[in-house]
């Protein structure tokens, strides 16, 4: 377990390193650093002094240890449009954005994990056909259109809910829904066929035979092995939720991480792009960490494979 | 004389399906499968807008007319002059979209090709050669992973700058990382076969037992990803056209159309209704059809 453990974290490691790569070289490929800070009709002197003073004057690869060290130590540089440390803008945001994903992965996995197993144990039923129906169209649906849908129907038409901004709950629902419905189509999909596949193993067999009540065999046996391919999964779904919170933020005014990176990409605001970025991908990295983990303890298999 | 002493050793059930025999279990499968059928008749319907555009188009999509702006659809108290209404200038809302799916399918097919032929060549050559070159390869699709696609695609965008052409160019390298996975854990079954093995006994360059024995018992799984990931390459299009990264705004797309539409949100509801059925509409083609293939060439994911 423990071989395993530390196999796994310098994996990880070694993709935050490539993370730090990337992020650090985006400045550079997009143009020179220095005139994000000057004038169109800067002077080669001024661009140069410039450069001089943000240290882009060294070799790169100095520029990149010393952009490590900074990120290290959380210092992302000054945000250019808001004159504040990239990474306390970011810290702001991520509450929002955090909140969002939590809700959207909770709303997913709650309607996802019981209509999976409803949909497989009842192969001929119409939960089983709605659900069919509701993975597809939830797969096919763009995230933003969702959400445009939904505010044209439960805030213009029926006003039940605000179409934007961040409050109450009330603001909570749309959003959520919006970011988690290709997550639940996703995850329900995958449950289904894991209970499927479950239930025509021996071991089931030998529960039923033995007169466990039907009820039994699904929670005890069945369920319990069928959630592990879906632990994965649902894992997974993070990256593509905080992908999504990019664009749902974007459709509901949220205060979040990816509204920023967005209005940071239209300022070419470029600390706050990396702080951004990078924060998200270490999250992302972290929480892929904890699944796999999670999924060695779950599954002995792994870690002794 | 390599195949033929590759086929005797080779068990029937492990010997790809070829020729005729194909055909007919594709036939034969299209005619029971309800949702194949429904999903190639979406496609044709989307494939169909594509190629006649012009002769379908009631209007020019770019032809704009203040004086008819923001019309209602011909069943909410429009004209059949603009059977979807028309958009904030005066252009007709269904010839913007019946050209928007030029765009959508330009950038999904060209995309899928793309990132298909990178994915799908380092996913053999990480399986066959194995060691460095393996590791090299795949932690570099873990890098690519912990990144959300959007991230990754809005970043290169702001480097490359936005248009039609960098959007394909973006969709295709960071597609790459699904066909090389799947395509390299078949191959590394596949490396302990005897046919391979035969193949490379027998004097074979890696290229060719690459291309002439691996690569037709992957081609399938191709295949697969390929159709439901032009799906996904389109919904990411549009995602991006939609937060201004993408396609010009003026070029009619779906996500563009979307855009605008957000705006009259309020009042003029079929701005961003129809060119989001529009992409509905393809993209649940194209996984119904996918969907079937993959039912078809791996039985043992059959649903």
């Amino acid at each position: 377990m423990t071989r395993y453990m530390l196999r796994r974290l310098s994996h990880s490691v070694f993709i935050l390193v490539g993370i730090s790569l990337v992020t650090f070289l985006l400045v550079h490929l997009s143009g020179d650093p220095a005139s994000l800070y000057l004038p169109l009709d800067a002077s080669p002197e001024d661009v140069e002094a410039v450069r001089a003073s943000l240290g882009l004057d060294r070799p790169l690869h100095r520029q990149y240890l010393e952009f490590v060290r900074g990120a290290v130590r959380g210092d992302f540089g000054i945000s250019l449009r808001h004159r504040e440390p990239a990474l306390n803008l970011v810290i702001q945001r991520l509450p929002a954005t955090l909140q969002l994903a939590v809700a959207g992965m909770g709303v997913a996995v709650l309607t996802a994990i019981p209509l999976g197993v409803v949909a497989a144990v009842r192969r001929e039923s119409p939960v089983s056909t709605l659900a069919s129906v509701a993975g597809l169209l939830g797969q096919s649906m763009p995230v933003f259109w969702l959400g445009l849908l939904l505010i044209l129907l439960l805030s213009v038409k029926m006003r039940l809910l605000p179409p934007s901004g961040r409050g109450g709950i009330s603001h909570l629902i749309m959003p959520a829904v919006t970011i988690g419905t290709y997550s639940m189509a996703m995850v329900m999909r995958l449950m289904r066929s894991a209970v499927l596949d479950v239930l025509g193993r021996d071991f089931i067999r030998t529960a039923r035979s033995k007169g466990l009540p039907e009820r039994l065999v699904i929670y005890r046996h069945a369920l319990r092995n069928a959630l592990i391919p879906v632990v994965t999964v649902t894992g997974l779904q993070f990256g593509v939720l905080l992908g999504g919170a990019v664009i749902t933020e974007t459709v509901f005014s949220w205060p979040g991480l990816g509204r920023l990176l967005i209005q940071a990409f239209n300022n070419r605001d470029m600390p706050t792009i990396q702080a951004a970025v990078f924060v998200m991908a270490v999250m992302i990295v972290a929480v892929n960490l904890i699944t796999d983990l999670a999924y060695s303890h779950l599954d002995p298999t792994v870690r002794f494979g | 004389m390599s195949e033929q002493l590759a086929d005797t050793k080779r068990s029937p059930s492990e010997r790809p399906i070829k020729g005729d025999g194909l055909w007919k279990k594709v036939r034969i499968s299209f005619k029971k499968s309800k949702s194949a059928w429904l999903g190639a008749l979406l496609v044709g319907v989307v494939l169909t807008a594509a190629v006649f555009a012009p002769a379908l188009a009631p209007h020019d999509p770019y032809q704009q007319d203040l004086s008819s702006s923001l019309r209602p659809p011909v069943w909410d108290g429009g004209s059949s002059q603009h059977p979807l209404g028309t958009d904030h200038l005066g252009r007709d809302v269904l010839s913007r979209v019946i050209y928007g799916s030029r765009i959508s399918l330009l950038v999904g097919f060209c995309a899928c090709l793309m990132a298909g032929t990178v994915g799908t060549t380092l996913g053999l050559v990480a399986g066959y050669f194995g060691g460095r070159v393996d590791d090299l390869i795949m932690r570099l699709a873990d890098i690519q992973l912990a990144f959300p696609f959007i991230l990754l695609a809005t970043a290169i965008m702001f480097v490359l700058g936005s248009g039609l052409r960098n959007i394909i160019l973006v969709l295709g390298i960071t597609g790459w990382v699904i066909y090389g996975r799947v395509v390299r854990g078949q191959v590394l079954a596949l490396r302990e076969k005897e046919f391979i093995e035969a193949s490379r006994s027998l004097g074979a360059t890696p290229f060719r037992t690459l291309t002439r024995h691996v690569f037709p018992n992957v081609s399938s799984s191709v295949l697969v990803i390929g159709t439901l990931e032009i799906a996904r390459f389109i919904i990411s299009e549009a995602s991006l056209t939609f937060l201004g990264l993408g396609v010009d705004p003026n070029i009619p797309t779906w996500g563009g159309m979307l855009a605008e539409g957000r705006q009259y949100l309020s009042g003029q509801w079929w701005i961003a209704t129809f060119p989001g059925v529009a992409i509905m509409i393809t993209v649940l083609g194209l996984n119904l059809l996918g969907d079937w293939m993959r039912d078809l060439f791996d039985p043992r994911t059959a649903s």
